[in-house]
């Protein structure tokens, strides 16, 4: 395959940016879409050019480190992650436009790498069970009826890779938020903190510079876990719920 | 998501080896190596084995919790290991700084794990025991892992399931609401612990958020996109990290009282294996410089069930469950000529089932190794399957029709469902109408920095956990048993005996312009600028790959003494030509994956080196190792009890100077060595 892709290029995060255009030939249809970017920088170096900046450790859709726009969708045409994405995707002769997740509250740092740390801190404002190491009871001590459990898990595969926000156009993290908020919801060992959890999430999420969730549905569209969106809806519900309880 | 909990359960227990006598005095490393002086573990109490854990924690000293916030400690990694550490010596006020090279500690490797976690519940009343669990390593190990340290190990494991599950881990469970529980790795008793194939991604969420709550609670600060490139030792005391902030390129000074590393596995020196792009062993390799012993570092698990290189662009290799072997038959055609045919026009009697014909009790399920090293043979002799990648088919088929046949389309789908469609994700074939390709690949590696029972290296003050350390897993680790040590070293066991060391603390202040600091700092400037200054020909990853090429090839499944002295040889001039041909572009005060890839495969240099030295002094086959010389009649691995039951820690002696080795001699008190009873 030959192809012709348009990338966004910038050195720093203070920087300004622009798209580039490079021609990239005998590229397999069975190659993964990052694997295509390697033998892209490849030639860069050998032509003395700097390599193009991505982020991907796993390479195989769990640790959600990898995310491009691709063609304007986040992950690019298929539901997985980019890491899963092969070049059969694509078609021969076609133009690609590669740009970083966008989003204020993920700021560029060079060329398709962002920061994400947002997430992070959402995290710490309650994404947890606070239970310290050696405290723990007996673990058949409280049984989780098997649907709840899997519930919590269905959603709880989220892998924080932001495409929800970067295929928002509000950008919105809710779907994110929404995935961990019906995650520890869900089991028996999460109720303690349910109401402390939700609203001090949502006031990071806000502070970050995420936007609301404006019921479009493109995160979950986009997101490589297919987190449904109903987990936004037990969001709002226990974000009133905590409310009403006086928080 | 519309797959259900049930995961088919794994095939193929790691065995015990055949042993027998060496038929001579053998010293195949000669002239490679320094005969050094015997080491032994000072720190295990002298007790029988099952009190030695609850003698070491009366035993340890304790620290006065108004002591702990003046205590610093550094961990570098922040997978299972390094999270579940960090956040519980910040739940006990110690104040911690966390490192890790990813974006976010989130992303640490642990995450890919995917079939479960062992722990002795005994919760299906099938038998198991602590004995039992403890007794399983070790023999799945091979008899090369340390008593006390596998029997701490299995005494501690159910404490993690209590802990995970009261964080939130969303476990597989029965309709009652109870733990599900699998039997795994081929023992016979139910004791892995799994939320379907993802386990390690939710049991490392779980540390993760554990060490977000600390970071909250301000014992915890975290430096993402960090890499520690040297360790501070002052007066013989690991007591600092330099390390470079990946996004600015900032060379930065951190000190502290005590350094843990949980920095994982090296698999990464083979170029392609199963682990993450960045995973790597530049962590445990500097300290390994500054005097930490680095133990069996040739131990190396390969896995048979991966899907196989597709071209040279490859950059790494996506493991699926053994479990395929439970219902796939494995063949490659019986002339060279078919090899490029459609299987499905290979009539039936021109198809070499080879496993079914050479090992005709076992079939398609013998262990590892063996299923590993016959597709090896196969594909050298021409006979493999797939696209040529260098000039040869590295692939057998592994074939679903007779499954099909037999359970029906739906019957296939229903165990293996989830494995199939990343199968046909990945290559792009749909397995239920062609057969897959498989090929063994790297996937883990038992060997690492050499510890003591307390989990402290020969390094004061320098602690190694989870896969970066070498005592638990002897030379075969058993499915589901790394995410137990992980969780083991740093929810219950570090914390312990970690306060043994810091009641000695605070040490003295050291200020960055001590003379130790100021070389530790300038020596990982100086690397820097060598790499940006060569402006050679070739890229770091094209001398990756090659130096993976020679490790796969002469340290791989099966290695011998020609092949690995040969392999000594074209690492030691590769290494040469990478010094002085490198072309790493860009600047040291930026962003720069190129350079950061650059220190890594240097260390993959000197690292491959030793695990040659180390397999070609090791001359018995054991668990994932397999000497050529050392094998019964049938093939089997040759375990030497008589010559090899030690661990080989070996000692830096400096660039131009030969590796000292040091003996552990492995002592077995409540167990018997075993052999395995292949007839």
């Amino acid at each position: 395959m030959n192809l012709t892709l348009k990338i966004w290029r910038q050195p720093d995060a203070e920087s300004a940016g622009a798209m580039h255009t490079y021609q990239l030939s005998d590229v397999s249809p069975d190659m993964s879409f990052l694997e295509m970017l390697d033998v892209l920088n490849e030639q860069l170096n050998d032509k003395g050019e700097d390599p193009i900046a991505f982020d991907s450790d796993c390479r195989e859709g769990i640790c959600g480190a990898c995310g491009l726009m691709i063609n304007g969708d986040a992950h690019g045409p298929e539901v997985t992650t980019t890491c899963q994405l092969h070049m059969r995707s694509f078609t021969d002769g076609e133009t690609i436009t590669i740009e970083p997740w966008r989003s204020d509250a993920f700021p560029v740092l060079k060329d398709l790498v962002v920061d994400r740390s947002a997430f992070d801190r959402i995290i710490q404002q309650g994404g947890f069970i606070s239970v310290n190491t050696g405290s723990a009871p007996e673990a058949h001590s409280v049984p989780v009826p098997r649907d709840d459990a899997m519930r919590a898990f269905n959603v709880a595969t989220c892998i924080g890779c932001g495409a929800c926000v970067a295929a928002c156009p509000n950008g919105s993290a809710s779907l994110f938020m929404g995935a961990k908020i019906t995650h520890l919801g869900e089991l028996p060992q999460g109720q303690p903190e349910r109401d402390s959890r939700v609203v001090n999430m949502v006031a990071q999420h806000d502070h970050e510079g995420f936007g609301g969730c404006t019921n479009i549905g493109a995160c979950t569209a986009a997101c490589p876990k297919e987190i449904p969106l109903d987990v936004i809806s037990q969001l709002n519900k226990d974000l009133r719920t905590a409310i009403k309880h006086g928080h | 998501m519309s797959h259900d909990y049930d995961m088919p359960d794994t095939v193929s227990a790691a065995e015990a080896s055949a042993s027998g006598s060496l038929d001579g005095d053998y010293d195949d490393a000669a002239g490679y190596y320094t005969p050094g002086t015997p080491l032994v573990d000072t720190k295990a109490p002298d007790a029988p084995v099952a009190e030695r854990w609850q003698t070491r924690k009366f035993e340890a000293r304790l620290v006065n919790p108004s002591n702990r916030r003046k205590l610093s400690i550094i961990i570098v990694g922040t997978g299972l290991a390094g999270a579940s550490a960090a956040a519980t010596l910040g739940e006990a006020g110690y104040n911690v700084k966390s490192f890790c090279y990813q974006d976010s500690p989130r992303r640490a490797h642990s995450i890919a794990a995917q079939g479960g976690i062992n722990a002795a519940k005994n919760y299906k009343e099938d038998g198991d025991s602590v004995h039992r669990l403890f007794y399983d390593t070790v023999k799945g190990g091979d008899y090369r892992s340390r008593e006390s340290n596998v029997y701490r190990l299995a005494e501690v494991s159910a404490n993690i399931i209590d802990q995970c599950v009261a964080q939130g881990v969303p476990f597989a469970r029965e309709y009652g609401g109870l733990l599900d529980n699998r039997s795994f790795g081929g023992v016979q008793v139910s004791r892995t612990f799994y939320a379907r194939g993802q386990t390690g991604q939710q049991l490392l969420i779980g540390a993760y958020q554990a060490l977000e709550r600390q970071v909250a609670a301000g014992t915890v600060t975290t430096y993402t996109r960090h890499e520690m490139l040297e360790l501070i030792v002052v007066d013989d005391k690991a007591r600092g990290i330099i390390a470079r902030d990946m996004v600015t390129g900032a060379v930065e000074t951190h000190l502290a009282d005590v350094v843990v590393l949980a920095s994982g596995g090296y698999g990464n020196v083979f170029y392609l294996s199963t682990n993450a792009m960045g995973c790597n062993v530049t962590a445990a390799w500097r300290a390994h410089r500054k005097g930490a012993y680095m133990a069996n570092p040739c131990f190396t698990q390969i896995h048979p069930t991966c899907i196989p290189v597709s071209g040279e662009h490859q950059s790494k290799l996506t493991l699926m469950s053994e479990s395929l072997r439970n219902d796939g038959r494995i063949w490659v055609p019986k002339s060279q000529a078919d090899c490029e045919k459609d299987p499905r026009d290979i009539p039936e009697d021109d198809r070499d089932y080879f496993l079914e014909r050479i090992y005709p009790s076992f079939g398609n399920l013998v262990p590892r190794d063996i299923a590993s090293r016959a597709a090896k043979y196969m594909c050298d002799e021409g006979r493999g399957v797939g696209p040529k990648v260098d000039g040869v088919r590295r692939g057998v088929y592994l074939d679903f029709a007779a499954a099909i046949e037999r359970l029906g389309r739906d019957g296939v789908e229903e165990k293996y469902d989830n494995l199939l469609d990343m199968y046909e994700r990945i290559t792009g074939e749909n397995p239920y109408e062609v057969p897959m390709r498989i090929y063994p690949a790297v996937h883990y590696v038992m060997g690492g920095l050499w510890v003591d029972y307390d989990l402290q290296s020969t390094i004061p003050g320098l602690f190694v956990t989870g896969e970066a350390n070498f005592s638990d897993h002897g030379a075969n680790r058993l499915g589901a048993s790394a995410l137990m040590q992980g969780l083991a070293d740093g929810y219950f066991v570090l914390p312990h005996t970690i306060r043994d060391y810091l009641a000695d603390g605070p040490f003295e202040a050291i200020s960055e312009d001590h003379p130790a600091v100021v070389e530790a700092r300038e020596s990982v400037q100086g690397r820097i600028d060598h790499f940006l200054s060569v402006n050679g020909t070739r890229s770091v990853d094209s001398y990756h790959r090659e130096l993976g090429n020679i490790m796969w090839e002469y340290c791989g499944m099966e290695r011998t003494e020609t092949g690995l002295k040969k392999a000594i040889d074209l690492i030691r001039s590769l290494k040469d030509d990478f010094y002085r041909n490198v072309k790493v572009l860009g600047t040291a005060e930026s962003l720069n994956q190129s350079l950061e890839k650059a220190g890594r495969v240097a260390d993959f240099f000197e690292l491959g080196e030793l695990m040659c030295i180390d397999a070609l002094n090791r001359r018995e086959s054991c668990g994932g190792h397999f000497r050529g010389e050392s094998q019964t009649e049938d093939g089997e691995a040759l375990r030497h009890d008589d010559g090899y039951a030690y661990v080989a820690a070996w000692e830096w002696a400096g660039e131009e100077a030969d590796p000292v080795l040091h003996k552990e001699d492995l002592v077995y008190t409540a167990i018997e060595m075993k052999q395995r009873s292949y007839k």
